[in-house]
């Protein structure tokens, strides 16, 4: 049953070939025996996903219920859900329980969406890895002693895994699609302004989306809507019309326009990564897509602006946990220095403290212009540098990450080394647009991540895309040897 | 040597909204500590700011009233630090790009002197909790039910010479705010906070002192003192051959001391930068024509109007004008039909004291504006004469109905049918004849004072309802034979 796609499980659900109860309880078992290794989750919510089941069943039963009535899917522990602890990761909110649901949440809640837990983070989604979490790291279920990617590497792992049909994740980076490629699954980000922001933890605001993990393209076609739209409650969501996603699953790719940069096939990319990408380009050509070679010529800026924009707004963005009225507070404050400064250095792990300080190093008075307006600057070229590029293609493809999985600790004491690991992905956060990351294929049995880049709101099509692509290929069918 | 002082303020003001300016929790005073802070302005993970649109409203009338630019792009900045009653860690204020950019304030001196203020500009903010520090035994608690209300800051220009100046400034600006009804001008609740920049320096100097500047002042009086006391102390730092430090000065009005709060050197970096969680945010035309619709008339137009075609006095139409619900009130009442001088003269003395006597304020007037319109109209048509009147409006007053219905229910009409009152005179001189051969026996110049005997014996017998002007004309001339 853990095989099936959303696509397959949601027609089971509607015609009550299986209960939302079944089918909630067979991946609780699964998350039972399998997640004490993998460490996927940091809280499973067995009884609420069991009475959401059970709500979901009598509305299916009743008729009429929302295509994804009764499928369970896992959240991101960043995303804020009632009564839930939401951790991010992190230390300092162990012992958060929301008071509140994210949007987001709320949305899935709606259409009858069970949930089944929060799952795994680098800590305040800082990472590529998934090292940082306070909750330890979780392994990369082709490899188990290698990283599942970061920062959403629970929900890539719990997805590649079969312990969830699919999982909501976010992107500030390539967080989303990093994992996505190291894992074997399809993950979207869409548009920045798509998705509510609200209730989901900050770490860049003005980088942050929410987005999908599944197995397939079609599977987060189908659940895009409900994490699609304007929020009032967000003013940075961006009141444009949701899209059908699936509108565009079966449009054929003849004279589909796919720019390949030169910028994303230099030093850096192994080789044998750069070999599937190829073949998958090659077989997008197969299927009628006319492919081209474009320049992005500020590809180079996107990691040095992106690590001065990203710390700056952490910066701001994390000083709310102040010990003072919710998270981690320090034992027996002396005074209110005392207070602040040991919660803090207590509550935040090394990597989140690290960018504070970057970012509050290139804020202040005298390197403002320096670093913050200048790494803006160098947004908007990056910015200018897509726009010119989309009136030749339709869509820009690349690879997601420059290698597959590697070992644990191989690059967390190289921050540097880490950041690279972004250095395909980051350019599109930069630039607001959405990305996407689908497999195309294995190296050593690790998985590669082929990356798909689309124009403003043009996920529809980006999902078409990439369900022509997995209609023609088989590697979105494979699972790791031991979660099959 | 000669000094001169060189004062400049900041004044916070806040905005008389219902909600805050980025969450939907009310505003209102008073409530018990944070009964009034929702998530966002617990700045809970994952909370986003929603601008109030009515917050931008009132900040572009106050651009209006002081004949300054509306910005029609403004974007919102963090302004970086740490205190337990600004749970985000930053404000989020504006820098940059303000809504309200530079204008002006004109005050008058009590000598009559008019003299400008410049205002740099003004931008929008949100307010901090409060912090408190009594009653906690040796803690400190947090009241975040302020946190977020809106507040513009005003910068003004080094304009003002002396303390006078500065207050009578404090002062304009604050009957301003309140007439064009953006802040509800409680100063004890700290609606309106004065931050007052001071510097001296040799008179005939160009350049600039060093200054200081002595943070919340929330009293005119205050403020005085607070000036006084400060300009004092640099004179004598300077004169006694020291520097002044640039600092931030707290002054206490019960002691009526003042101390250093924190140097210069002691500040923070506020790593100012844009919001990421606002966009700019862009007020097109339709707003700004809804915002001008919406200005009510400034006391100055309201003066002049005043003193124009109702022809009022300067003193009437300042005493009118320096309170909003006086001219409101006013205002009304001339809409319904008051004589303009009478109800000036009846608002600023028996209403006014009527409402002093029962502590009501004018608007829990129990005498409406049109029931006093009624009863000006009624001394003007010669109906009730000003004794009289005073009886209508206590009439009017105690609940009994408009000036007609007393009038009517108490028999007060005046008595002005000629023959009538000729039958009134007619008999008291009949009584009085010693008194009339006296009369008609004294010469001119002396008669005038006599007739004020028959006039006070026909007001007697008319139980006061004559009219005198009738009265002392028909007198006179039967008393002239």
């Amino acid at each position: 049953m853990h095989n099936q796609t959303v696509a397959q499980l949601v027609k089971q659900l509607q015609s009550k070939a299986v209960s939302s109860v079944e089918l909630t309880q067979h991946y609780l078992d699964r998350i039972q025996q399998n997640d004490a290794d993998l460490n996927s989750f940091i809280s499973v919510t067995a009884e609420q996903a069991l009475a959401q089941a059970k709500a979901a069943d009598v509305r299916l039963a009743q008729g009429n219920a929302p295509t994804l009535c009764g499928l369970p899917i896992a959240h991101k522990d960043i995303f804020c859900t009632q009564g839930v602890r939401t951790s991010c990761g992190s230390k300092m909110l162990d012992n958060f329980i929301a008071p509140y649901d994210a949007t987001i949440v709320q949305n899935y809640q709606n259409q009858g969406v069970v949930s089944l837990g929060k799952t795994n983070m680098d800590e305040f989604a800082m990472g590529s890895s998934n090292e940082t979490s306070y909750y330890g790291p979780v392994k990369n279920p082709w490899a188990t002693h290698c990283v599942p990617g970061g920062s959403s590497g629970g929900s890539a792992a719990a997805v590649a895994a079969r312990l969830a049909p699919a999982a909501t994740a976010t992107d500030t980076g390539g967080s989303i699609r990093q994992p996505a490629a190291l894992c074997g699954i399809s993950g979207l980000k869409p548009t920045y302004g798509r998705a509510s922001r609200y209730g989901m933890i900050a770490f860049a605001s003005s980088l942050d989306q929410a987005g999908l993990m599944a197995q397939t393209a079609e599977d987060i076609a189908l659940l895009l809507g409900p994490l699609s739209g304007f929020d009032p409650k967000d003013s940075t969501s961006v009141d444009h019309p949701v899209d059908d996603y699936t509108r565009l699953l079966d449009k054929p790719l003849t004279g589909l326009r796919i720019g390949i940069p030169d910028e994303y096939f230099g030093e850096g990319l192994e080789a044998s990564t750069e070999k599937c990408v190829r073949e998958a380009i090659a077989q997008f050509e197969k299927l009628g897509a006319t492919t081209k070679s474009i320049k992005l010529p500020h590809t180079s800026l996107s990691v040095p602006a992106y690590y001065v924009i990203a710390p700056a707004e952490c910066s701001a963005n994390l000083s709310r946990f102040d010990g003072v009225r919710y998270g981690y507070r320090c034992k027996n404050p002396q005074d209110l220095d005392d207070l602040y400064s040991r919660s803090r250095s207590e509550g935040f792990g090394d990597e989140v403290k690290r960018r504070i300080l970057v970012g509050a190093y290139a804020l202040s008075a005298g390197y403002y212009d320096a670093y913050y307006a200048k790494a803006q600057k160098a947004r908007r070229l990056i910015k200018q540098d897509f726009v010119a590029a989309f009136h030749d293609v339709d869509l820009i493809m690349g690879p997601t990450s420059p290698s597959p999985a590697f070992e644990f600790g191989s690059k967390s004491a190289d921050p540097v080394a880490m950041y690279l690991e972004d250095i395909y992905t980051i350019a599109t956060n930069l630039a607001g647009l959405p990305g996407m990351s689908i497999p195309c294929g294995l190296v050593n049995g690790k998985p590669i991540g082929l990356q798909i880049i689309g124009n403003y709101f043009d996920e529809a099509q980006m999902l078409g895309v990439a369900h022509q692509y997995q209609q023609a290929t088989h590697f979105h069918t494979l699972a790791p040897a031991n979660y099959k | 040597m000669e000094w001169e002082t060189v004062i400049g303020l900041e004044i916070h003001v806040q905005l008389a909204t219902k909600t805050k300016i980025f969450s939907g929790a009310s505003t209102a005073y008073g409530a018990e500590p944070n009964t009034q802070a929702c998530a966002i302005d617990l700045a809970m993970p994952g909370t986003l700011p929603v601008p109030n649109r009515q917050a931008f409203k009132l900040a572009a009338m106050f651009g209006l009233a002081i004949d300054a630019p509306i910005a029609r792009r403004s974007v919102f900045e963090r302004k970086n630090y740490f205190y337990p009653d600004l749970p985000k860690g930053y404000q989020t204020t504006q820098l940059d790009e303000p809504i309200v950019g530079a204008g002006h304030v004109d005050i008058t001196l009590d000598d009559g002197t008019e003299h400008r203020v410049r205002i740099h500009h003004a931008h929008l903010e949100e307010d901090a909790g409060k912090s408190l520090h009594e009653d906690y035994h040796g803690m400190s608690g947090i009241d975040l039910n302020r946190a977020g209300t809106p507040l513009i800051e005003i910068v003004t220009e080094p304009d003002m010479r002396n303390a006078e100046q500065a207050v009578a400034f404090a002062k304009k600006l604050h009957g301003l705010v309140v007439a064009i009804g953006i802040c509800d001008g409680e100063m004890s609740q700290g609606s309106l906070r004065f931050d007052v920049n001071i510097s001296v320096r040799p008179k005939g100097q160009k350049e600039l002192g060093i200054r200081t500047e002595t943070k919340n002042l929330n009293s005119f009086k205050f403020m005085e003192e607070a000036i006084e006391l400060e300009v004092e102390r640099q004179i004598s730092v300077i004169e006694s051959g020291g520097t002044i430090r640039q600092e931030t000065r707290l002054y206490n009005g019960d002691t009526k001391k003042a101390r250093s709060m924190r140097s210069k050197e002691d500040s923070n970096d506020y790593r100012y930068f844009p919001c990421p969680d606002l966009l700019p945010v862009i007020l097109d035309d339709s707003f700004l024509a809804e915002v001008a619709a919406a200005m009510p008339e400034l006391p100055e137009a309201k003066r002049a109007r005043y003193t124009g075609d109702m022809g009022l006095s300067e003193y009437d139409a300042k005493v009118l004008t320096g309170d909003v619900a006086t001219a409101v009130y006013f205002d009304a009442a001339v809409n319904a039909g008051a004589i303009p001088k009478l109800a000036a003269n009846w608002i600023m003395g028996d209403l006014a004291a009527f409402l002093n006597r029962q502590e009501l304020t004018i608007k829990q007037s129990p005498v409406t504006p049109a029931a006093l319109a009624g009863l000006t109209q009624r001394i003007d048509d010669g109906t009730v004469n000003s004794k009289m009147a005073k009886a209508v409006f206590e009439g009017m007053a105690a609940g009994e109905g408009d000036a007609d219905t007393v009038i009517e229910a108490k028999g007060l009409k005046q008595v002005s049918d000629s023959g009538a009152l000729e039958k009134i005179i007619d008999d008291v001189m009949a009584n009085n004849t010693q008194q009339v051969e006296g009369y008609r026996a004294a010469p001119e110049d002396k008669r005038a004072k006599m007739v004020g005997f028959f006039v006070g014996q026909c007001m007697k017998a008319s139980k006061g309802q004559a009219d005198p002007k009738q009265l002392n004309q028909l007198l006179v001339k039967k008393l002239n034979g």
